[in-house]
């Protein structure tokens, strides 16, 4: 089960290098977006956009609130 | 969404997914970096006066009073020792006797806006209601700064 986090540790896992994947659609993340994110929309998810990624790094999604 | 997508992320074998639950509202809210074609219209944030003049709840008015007139201001804010603002010093608060406690006589719970609010929307509702500043917080009611209202309208002139 994915650990809901809180922004301060959102803040240390960056410092300890994790990946900050927004999921938002591309016209909202090219608006706007957390500094140094990544896109990668909910919709386009699947094996072969994450396949460089590597399995055990720190990875933290968020959109916009909670939905 | 998020969550839908760390679960997504687990079900493709990730390990170490984290999901930032209160996202990019809560960010922003409190002043926290953004990049984009939108990231640099001006906000609050940006302009807010951070040199304000604080105090805590036990402390007496006349040394309150002397440290508002040394910073060349006309008001206090009343905040607890992680910077949680609780009340406002200003106009007869700051005219009590000198050994009145701060919190006999602050106004509590003072309005406040969020880092992220645009510059526009705030200027005008402090022109509607002739406010000259507010004080500016993050989510947590964490103290950023005051906006002074002319301040403001110049950063819109300034803006195309």
């Amino acid at each position: 089960m994915p650990a809901p986090i809180h922004r301060d540790d959102v803040q240390r896992l960056l410092v300890g290098g994790a990946l900050l994947v927004d999921v938002l659609p591309d016209v909202e993340y090219e608006s706007e977006h957390l500094a140094g994110a990544v896109s990668i929309p909910l919709k386009e998810l699947d094996a072969a956009r994450v396949a460089d990624l590597e399995r055990h790094r720190e990875i933290i999604v968020y959109c916009w609130d909670y939905q | 969404m998020s969550p839908r997508a760390a679960s997504r992320l687990e079900s493709l074998g990730f390990t170490r997914v984290y999901d930032y639950v209160a996202g990019q509202a809560d960010w922003l809210a409190n002043g926290l970096p953004t990049e984009g074609r939108d990231a640099k219209r001006p906000s609050a944030g940006d302009v807010a006066t951070r040199d304000v003049p604080t105090c805590h709840l036990s402390d007496r008015i006349g040394e309150v009073r002397a440290r508002v007139q040394a910073a060349g201001r006309d008001s206090c804010l009343v905040v607890n020792d992680a910077g949680v603002v609780l009340g406002r010093l200003r106009g007869d608060a700051l005219d009590q006797p000198a050994d009145t406690p701060a919190e006999q006589v602050m106004e509590a719970g003072p309005t406040t806006i969020r880092p992220d609010t645009e510059l526009t929307e705030v200027a005008e509702r402090m022109r509607k209601q002739g406010v000259t500043s507010i004080i500016v917080t993050t989510t947590g009611g964490h103290l950023v700064g005051i906006l002074n209202r002319a301040a403001a309208e110049h950063q819109q002139e300034r803006t195309p």
